[in-house]
Order: structure tokens, then sequence, then C-alpha cells
């Protein structure tokens, strides 16, 4: 894939090749391709000279370095005690119903993923999520399904 | 009377000159600066609270040509969000003091490890750090920062592994010692500190030791954030004196129907109603890195507890066997319990468990699963059972 090349080889440029660039180059893949492909893995590792294994290791211990294929738009709901206090549970069911995919899967069109994650940080202003890495906090079923629609659209 | 004392200092104005206070400490000796930090009697705001001067002055004692200063922005502990707060309004204050600590220990450059949950922020910080970069040249001191990106993992607030993250490797806690003061990010010595510390270090440095040391009690002093959610009609951060009880808490942020308050997140205590007018928050009773949730009597503790416990099972780095497995069994144990599966007395075998993984775990992750664990049990064992 020479698409992945070229990615690889100017996120590389920017970084560095030392093994202190790796998780930026991973991170930089993401933000472009939303997950790492193997042909990206292995394209990594021939960049900075070092076995695919590492490069595996590396990005599969990291919650947010997808080695999965996901949307282009991932979205990330925080499960923690107190947004599920303030109604995590119904945002979830929302979300599904809209997308009409589960928790943990994709849709057809490969525009959206639904995931749950840990603590985000807004649980003053729970229930909240992150769309890729933009935060939405105080959610309800009206804010979330606005929110959804203007993504739809875009 | 009101015994939670607020305070506004953490997030008070700018000097109108830009990094003045930064300016000036500069001025100071490396001595003289870790002399006034270990004065102040500040402790880290990261949660275990060692004193930070000492840790200043242990790294300063190192005789390596290469130091760093690193900054722990990665607060994943469940309900924390001060730090975010903290880089939103007054990052100017976290990277002056992170300077300043250059200065004192003889370090050129520093990294903010920053959780990838905060990313949206970098382009804010990033505007704010060439303002910095600028001041520091015109001050003629050499210390550059660096941000680093997090990438959804809490095992990376845990120093060591903060480290290897920084590095390039998978996230996972070092064999200690040696410590950071003398082998931290890439094997050198290092002073880690939280964000809030970081703040801290500046405003003994504006209001002089004396002023601060005014601030809250001899065991704990200074002021402390505090990162209030769950059931209270003002959930938010606030910045009060430490050294007050926790009945003083709930009476300003309970909604009147308080049954207990975990303090510290999932990895600190549950302490139930009863224990509210004896338990003091600060290092002499039960410390926090701040954060503070509250439960009205409507919720189910055997919810909270399922829910901690799966946060450990996910996060667990898994690289030692008492925490790995240890948090699977514990969750499947209390399940099993709650159905009926296992007898009431299960429960007292689940906190061996957890007192094993205790003295036995490598890092403080599975260290710190038996302090929610224990005090949820131990409080509220009918809502475990029925
Ligand atoms: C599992 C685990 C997670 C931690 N997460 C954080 C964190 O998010 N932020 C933080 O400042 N310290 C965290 N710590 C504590 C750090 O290891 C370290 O003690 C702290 O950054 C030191 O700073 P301080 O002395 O200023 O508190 C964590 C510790 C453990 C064991
Ligand atoms: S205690 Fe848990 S998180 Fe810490 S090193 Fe062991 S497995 Fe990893």
């Amino acid at each position: 894939m020479p698409e992945i090349k070229e990615l690889v080889k100017g996120l590389a440029d920017k970084h560095g090749r030392g093994r202190e660039s790796l998780i930026p180059i991973l991170q930089g893949i993401i933000a472009e391709e939303r997950y790492i492909s193997d042909a990206a893995m292995s394209e990594v590792a021939v960049e900075l000279d070092m076995s695919a294994a590492l490069v595996y290791g590396t990005a599969t211990f990291y919650s947010f370095l997808d080695t999965e294929p996901r949307g282009k738009y991932v979205i990330r709901i925080c499960k923690t005690i107190t947004c599920d206090m303030k109604g995590k549970k119904q945002i979830v069911k929302t979300l599904e119903d809209l997308l009409k995919i589960k928790v943990g899967e994709t849709t057809k069109d490969n525009k959206f993923t639904l995931l749950e994650t840990n603590c985000l940080g807004w649980c003053h202003k729970g229930p909240a999520m992150l769309i890729n890495s933009i935060p939405y906090d105080t959610l309800d079923v009206n804010k979330v399904t606005e929110i959804i629609m203007d993504y739809i659209r875009k | 009377m009101k015994n939670v004392k607020r305070v506004d200092i953490i997030f008070g104005a700018y000097t109108q000159e830009k990094y003045k206070v930064l300016e000036q400490a500069l001025k100071k000796s490396s001595d003289q600066i870790i002399s006034e930090v270990i004065e102040s009697g500040l402790k880290g705001r990261g949660g275990a609270g060692f004193p930070t001067g000492l840790k200043w002055k242990y790294t300063a004692q190192e005789k390596e040509l290469v130091k760093y200063v690193v900054c722990n922005a990665d607060e994943g502990e469940p309900g924390t969000f001060k730090d975010r707060e903290i880089l939103t309004r007054v990052p100017r204050k976290v990277f002056s003091g992170m300077a300043m600590c250059g200065k004192a220990i003889g370090a050129k450059k520093g990294y903010l490890y920053l959780r990838g949950e905060y990313l949206y922020m970098l382009p804010e910080l990033m505007e704010e750090l060439e303002l910095f970069h600028n001041s520091v040249k015109e001050f003629n001191f050499d210390f550059k920062i660096e941000i680093a990106m997090g990438s959804g993992a809490y095992i990376c607030g845990e120093e060591s592994a903060l480290f290897e993250s920084i590095e390039g490797k998978r996230g996972e806690p070092r064999n200690k010692p040696p410590y950071p003061t003398v082998s931290g990010v890439f094997g050198k010595p290092t002073v880690i500190n939280n964000v809030e510390t970081f703040v801290n270090t500046m405003m003994i440095m504006r209001l002089g030791v004396d002023e601060f040391k005014k601030l809250g009690t001899s065991d704990s002093r200074g002021s402390k954030l505090f990162s209030v959610s769950g059931d209270t009609p003002i959930a938010g951060i606030y910045e009060i004196e430490l050294g007050m009880s926790l009945q003083d808490f709930v009476d300003e942020f309970g909604d009147g129907d308080t049954k207990a308050v975990q303090v510290g997140g999932a990895s600190g205590f549950c302490v139930p109603r009863k224990k509210f007018k004896d338990t003091i928050i600060g290092f002499e009773g039960v410390p926090t890195g701040g954060s503070m949730m509250l439960f009205n009597s409507s919720r189910s503790m055997y919810n909270v507890l399922k829910n901690y416990v799966e946060f450990f099972e996910e996060e667990s780095c898994g690289q030692c066997t008492p925490c790995r497995v240890g948090c699977q069994q514990l969750k499947k144990g209390i399940e099993a319990v709650k159905k009926g599966e296992k007898s009431a007395a299960y429960l007292v075998t689940l906190q061996k468990l957890a007192d094993t993984m205790k003295i036995s775990s490598k890092c403080g992750l599975g260290q710190s699963v038996a302090n929610s664990f224990s005090s949820i049990v131990d409080n509220f064992k009918e809502e475990m059972i029925y």
C-alpha cells in the first residue's frame, strides 16, 4: 500500500526514527487512519529498523492505538461509575439505536465505531464521551442525538 | 462557622509581566530554591504525598550531566479532573514550576506527559509553550519542554510506567529501587511531579514560604484542589485548605442523603456515613489526589465496587500474576456471591486475596486494589450479598 508507506515515512521524518519516536508515529497513523493495520505496523518496523513484533507489542498495549478497523468517527463513552450514575446507559442505548450497532461495533459504511472507555475526566459533567479527540459532556438524549446527526451530515 | 476553608490561589490571575514569578525564582540559587520548597512542607499532589523538596534535593545530588523534569498529567484516577482544569486555565504556572525545578536540579529538558483523553488541549498548550520558550530564552536560562502524549492507559500514570511510555515502550512499571531520583526517564536522574505540585512550588515562590505555611495543617501544608462528583448538587473543582473532616466536606457538598464518600478514586478508600466525623482529609488521615465521589442512599455499593474492580481488571498491565489474576478473581468472586453461587463467607476469602495482592503486587495499581475492595466490603457487606 503506497499511501501507508508515504504516511509512515512522513511521520518518521517529522518525529525521528528512534525508539522514543514509535508512539508518536503510531499516534500519527491513528489520527489519519483511525487504526493501525498489519501493513502499517510492518511499514513502521521497516522505517524504524525494529522488529514488527516490537511494534505490535507496543501498539496493542495502549487502548487508543487501535489495531482493528475503526470507523471515521470513533465514539468512546465513559463507563466510570460517576458517568454511569448520571445516565450513561441511556446515552449508550440512544447511540446504539441511532447508529444501529452495538458497543464494540462499526457501522457498515465505516463511518462510526462505538466503544466504551474508562474515566475521561469529566465526572462533574457526566455523562461524557469522546468523538475522535473531541470531548462532549453533560449529555442527554436530545443533546447526543443532535451531535450524532451533525456527524452523520458531515 | 464554616469549617471548609475555600481559597483561590491556584487559579489566581497571572502576573502582569509574562513569567515574572519564574524570572525572579531563577535569580535564586539551586540550594535556595530547594531549601524553600523543603521548608514549605509541600507534599506531592499526585496521591502518594512524598515531600517535594526532598525529591528535588536527592535528584540535585546525583552527579549525572543529563537530568530530566517530568510533569505527570496522566490524570487517570476515576473521579479526578483537576489537572485538566489547571492545564486549561493556568498552564503558565505549570511550565514555570517545571523550569524552576530544572534550575534546582540541573536539568535542561522537561516532559509533560499528557493523557490521550486530553489530546484536544494540545493546540492551546503548544501556544503557551512557545511563549514559555521565548521567555526562558530572555532570562538566559536553557530549558526546553516537550509534550509527550499518552494513549489511553491508566497505568502510565505510575511514574516508572510513564517513563517507559515516553521511551516508546509498553507502559509496564519497573522494579524499584532504583527510584526516579537516581534512574528515571532514559535511565537518568529524574524529578517527576504531579501538575498541581508544580503549580504549588510557584505558589511558594509567589507568596513566600511563611504565607504558604499558613495554609492547611502541620501535616498537610497548603491548599488542595478537590474534584467533586457523584451525588452532589454542586459538582466541580474546588480549592480548599487541607485538614478538614469528611463531615465538614459532606455538609458543604452533599445532597443531604450522603451514605458514603469514595476518597481518592478507585484506588482510594470508601468512608461510610458513621465515620464521616472521625475522618480527616489530608496526609494525617485519608490522603487523596483530589477525587471525591459522593454516593447517596439510592446507590448500590455493589455496583460501585463492581465498577472499580472492572476498572482495575482492564487497566492492570498484566505483568505480575497477583494483580493480573487477582483482579479477575475478585470480579468473578463478587459476582458469584451476589448471584448466590457462593456463600457470604466467600467474601472473607476474597478479602484475603486482596490483602495478598497488597503485599505481592509489583506496583501501586495491584497494591491499592485492596483499599476500595476492603473498605466497601467491610462497610456494606449486606449490599454485596443481597
Ligand atoms: C496506578 C497508578 C496511577 C497513577 N496515576 C497518577 C496520575 O495520573 N497522576 C499523578 O500525578 N500521579 C499518578 N500516580 C503517582 C505517580 O506514580 C507519582 O507518585 C506522582 O506522579 C509523583 O508526583 P507528586 O509527588 O507530585 O505527587 C499513579 C500511581 C499509580 C501506582
Ligand atoms: S501490580 Fe498490576 S499494574 Fe502493577 S506491574 Fe503488576 S500487573 Fe502491572
